[in-house]
């Protein structure tokens, strides 16, 4: 165990961790920002995504001592007074249901609009396959990415 | 099989066969808590729950239906329901039902869901059977309290009640325009009233809140990441815990050195017979802990994935003699024979199992609170008071809205394991489910073969139907075709290789990926359009919709299908929910399937909230998808060999097509709930959009195993 450092969400944290402790571990029981979800441990579901450094990544894979000193911001730390435009086009289009995917989904398609403002499908399905929504609200998902990005909204078939 | 039947198998599936006892609420604390305000109980004339009147199993309700709803003095609504949410959006269609009957803004109902100490007794949410029957028992009691709100400000201004309106929170008097917030009416009172007889409920064609698109009441909360959910709760002092699992199933422990572990600092190995596990003030220590204990099993000898078949053909109940509808499929001028296979899978919810389980003194004896994800609090309850020996109003389940279930949840493994670690610990205890536990030690829906027989005229009229499912289960068995003569029959197998359990929509996929792959072999055999032979055959003006309405909107019939693009059209009916999909599959190099487009139509009577049913509808279709085309867990000797997101693939945003979903809204009919039945009509419309392009007939759930299929 050892004394870190982490500037998480614009301020800076000491928390007594592992070296090798996962950061999705010391985000959730050490400082108490649980909205960063474990899903499976092995970076194949993106529950845990954060950013690091404005990029995102898999905070289950992540060592704690890896990222003390770089910048850390979890869904917690996204909005700023009000929604960030990703948070909101999420509301905006109900892109989630039980939304335990929904902060890892916020936090990879954040990065990729920090990447790619006006994204391609590609570039879409690229940045985003990796993490799961395993209630299926893939296509809101998108949708909301897409409104995000400031794209007129896409209206889903109607009613009979 | 009646409803009520199919309940009672469902429930059995969920073995939850004797563990309920006398029911009894304790509210006592948290109406105290609440200011004066007024509490309505309704007598036994309210639509029962799914559990009846007469009750479930030895379970007696009570006549008098405790109460649901509470109305402060300040006009804040709160409904207590057993049912949880669990991302099919109940919070907020129940609460629109409510506001509805109750007239009150949506967002002055707060809705108490899923904990035993406040909530009335409830078999659980499954079965699509929130909103058939919860739906209506609160707009009941929410009916009620309006009249009798509207009684007293009659009294106070002395006028008939048939003179005032309830609306928007208030009840006003036209004639005077005197008018009173409902918490102004009720203010320094605690009314307990009694009422006989079904009130008259709106009509959803006068529907105002209910039946509109309301966003996700707390959605905010989700895309904040402030929602907490089961794994995220926190209590002081808490510790967090670790089991050791058996290297198999069905192992027994051989023995086990723990030594290594007890010497880190702030561990506790806690051990009860073949038990073992730890608790740490950190999860990383725990872990550390648990790699360190050594443990050796005796796992028996248990067959594999490539036996299952023929494991479940050879243990099944034996099939009955042949009958009538045998002599009729026999000399049928067109027949079929033929068999579908589906594998085991797993509901692999995004939040793995969890519970935070806290120990108290209350009174004379101890008192159990546990925080867990589950789909049956009251079921988990009941078996926490059965492991520990304790009574009803000793512990207390919470179930904060959760990382989905889909079936999977409905048992307090994870819960009993907490409770068991704190109580050695002391301290309470969260344990959090690896996504290895979770594929591995939960259940899984159950694998099976079905077998159909059928005969038709060369016109296509069926005249004999016969489909036997065995360990699958019975939902979904019986066909919505009329057909003359029928025999469907659901055959349980003794001694299933794996714990099976319930699953979204449970055998309903199976059955409908049998029966409609089985009337598409029909069609195609009868050189007819599987659309057409479908209609002449369906006598369900309701089944009928669904087809029409999902052939038109996807074109259906307006190009053929070629050897690198197939449609296929599957539909049924299931717990109340009428469907039908149309898809598109492409055909890539190496028989890679793609899934293009579905495209699909859904009634379930008088639509709550469009937008909830919508968005289960594309979920519903996107899970669809990977136990058609790839989800399989594959097992042998007592484990399982792909417990992991790497190895046991689930639908993800590539694996999408364009979806498309239309409702049709009866508003003229109850509304049935649509949390599962969406689910059924994928699999068989890709499976006969496959054949329909390749002249392959793929029999077995899934599909393929990754991607591709064998020709």
């Amino acid at each position: 165990m050892a004394e870190l450092t982490f500037n998480v969400n614009g301020s800076e944290q000491r928390a007594r961790a592992a070296e090798d402790e996962p950061l999705l571990w010391v985000l959730r029981n050490r400082l108490g920002l649980t909205g960063t979800k474990y899903g499976c441990g092995e970076g194949q579901c993106g529950a845990c995504t954060v950013l690091i450094n404005g990029e995102a990544a898999r905070s289950c894979l992540t060592s704690a001592s890896a990222v003390a000193g770089a910048k850390i911001v979890t869904v917690e730390g996204l909005a700023n007074g009000k929604l960030s435009p990703v948070q909101q086009a999420f509301l905006e289009e109900g892109a989630y249901q039980c939304g335990y995917c929904t902060s890892g989904m916020i936090m990879a398609a954040t990065s990729l609009l920090r990447q790619h403002p006006h994204p391609s499908d590609e570039q879409i399905l690229d940045a985003m396959n990796g993490n799961v929504c395993r209630c299926g609200t893939y296509p809101r998902i998108v949708a909301a990415i897409r409104r995000a990005a400031g794209e007129p909204a896409r209206k889903e078939s109607e009613n009979v | 099989m009646s409803s009520v039947d199919e309940l009672m198998t469902e429930a059995a599936l969920h073995e939850i066969r004797d563990r309920v006892r006398a029911f009894e609420l304790d509210r006592r604390d948290f109406l105290r808590m609440c200011a004066g305000g007024l509490l309505v109980c309704l007598s036994g004339t309210a639509p029962a729950q799914e559990s009846g009147r007469s009750g479930y199993a030895r379970h007696e309700l009570p006549q008098d239906v405790a109460a649901w709803i509470h109305i402060d003095a300040d006009g804040a609504v709160t409904v207590f329901t057993g049912k949880v949410e669990i991302g099919q959006n109940i919070r907020t269609s129940l609460a629109q039902s409510v506001a509805e009957e109750l007239r009150v803004p949506l967002d002055s109902i707060t809705m108490i869901m899923g904990d035993t100490a406040l909530t009335p007794w409830d078999m659980g949410t499954f079965g699509s059977r929130s909103t058939p029957t919860m739906g209506p028992q609160l707009r009941n009691m929410a009916m009620a309290a309006r009249q009798m709100l509207i009684e007293a400000a009659a009294q106070l201004w002395n006028v008939d009640p048939s003179a005032l309106t309830a609306e928007a929170g208030r009840v006003t008097n036209p004639k005077t325009g005197n008018s009173l917030q409902y918490g102004e009416i009720t203010r320094g009172e605690k009314l307990t009233r009694t009422v006989a007889g079904d009130p008259p409920l709106s009509p959803a064609t006068e529907w105002k809140i209910a039946g509109t698109p309301v966003p996700k009441v707390n959605g905010r909360q989700f895309v904040t990441g402030t929602h907490k959910y089961p794994s995220d709760i926190s209590r002081p002092g808490m510790l967090f815990g670790k089991v050791v699992r058996p290297s198999g199933f069905n192992a027994t422990l051989v023995s086990a050195d723990t030594s290594a572990a007890e010497k880190i600092s702030g561990v506790q190995v806690i051990r009860d017979g073949d038990f073992i596990g730890v608790v740490a003030p950190d999860v990383w220590t725990a872990d550390q802990a648990l790699a360190k204990i050594r443990a050796q099993w005796n796992v028996p000898q248990q067959i594999s994935n490539r036996e299952l078949f023929e494991y479940l053909r050879s243990h099944a109940a034996a099939a009955p003699a042949p009958g009538k509808v045998d002599d009729l499929i026999g000399s049928a001028e067109v027949q079929l024979n033929t068999e579908y296979t589906v594998a085991y899978i797993q509901h692999a919810p995004l939040e793995p199992r969890a519970a935070v389980a806290e120990w108290s003194t209350e009174g004379s004896g101890p008192k159990l609170t546990v925080w867990t994800g589950t789909q049956r609090p009251f079921g988990v309850r009941d078996e926490l008071m059965k492991a520990f020996r304790l009574s009803e109003d000793q512990v207390r389940v919470i179930m904060p809205d959760m990382g989905s279930g889909y079936g999977g949840k409905h048992t307090g493994e994870c819960a009993i394991e907490a409770a068991r670690l704190a109580k050695a610990a002391g301290k309470p205890v969260k344990l959090i489910w690896t996504r290895e536990e979770e594929f591995t030690w939960a259940y899984f829906r159950p694998a099976g073969v079905i077998t159909i027989r059928a005969g038709a005229k060369r016109d296509g009229t069926l005249v004999g139907w016969k489909h036997d499912n065995f360990n699958s289960g019975p939902s979904g068995v019986d066909t919505p075709y009329a057909v003359p003569e029928k025999h469907v029959q659901y055959h349980e197998v003794q001694s299933p290789p794996l714990v099976q359990g319930s699953y979204r929509g449970l055998a309903a996929t199976a059955n409908h990926f049998a029966r409609e792959s089985a009337m598409d072999e029909m069609a195609h055999q009868l050189s007819m359009d599987p659309l057409q032979f479908r209609l002449k055959n369906i006598t369900n003006d309701r089944l009928r919709a669904v087809f029409t309405t999902a052939a038109e909107k996807f074109g259906w019939g307006k190009t053929p299908s070629t050897s690198e693009r197939g449609f296929g059209i599957a539909g049924g009916i299931e717990k109340g929910g009428h469907v039908a999909a149309c898809a598109e599959v492409e055909i890539l190099s190496g028989n890679h399937i793609r899934i293009r487009r579905i495209v699909q139509a859904w009634e379930c009577g008088a639509i709550v909230n469009p937008d909830g049913l919508r968005n289960q509808n594309m979920g519903a279709m996107v899970m669809g998808i990977g136990g058609a085309l790839f989800e399989h867990i594959q097992f042998a000797n007592g484990k399982i060999l792909n417990p992991h997101f790497a190895d046991y693939r689930v639908p993800r945003f590539r694996d999408t097509p364009q979806i498309e979903v239309f409702l049709i809204d009866r508003k003229d009919l109850p509304s049935a709930g649509a949390g599962e039945t969406p689910i059924v009509a994928v699999a068989p419309a890709v499976a006969n959009a496959v054949f329909a392009a390749t002249g392959k007939r793929l029999r077995s759930m899934p599909l393929t195993g990754d991607g591709t299929f064998s020709t």
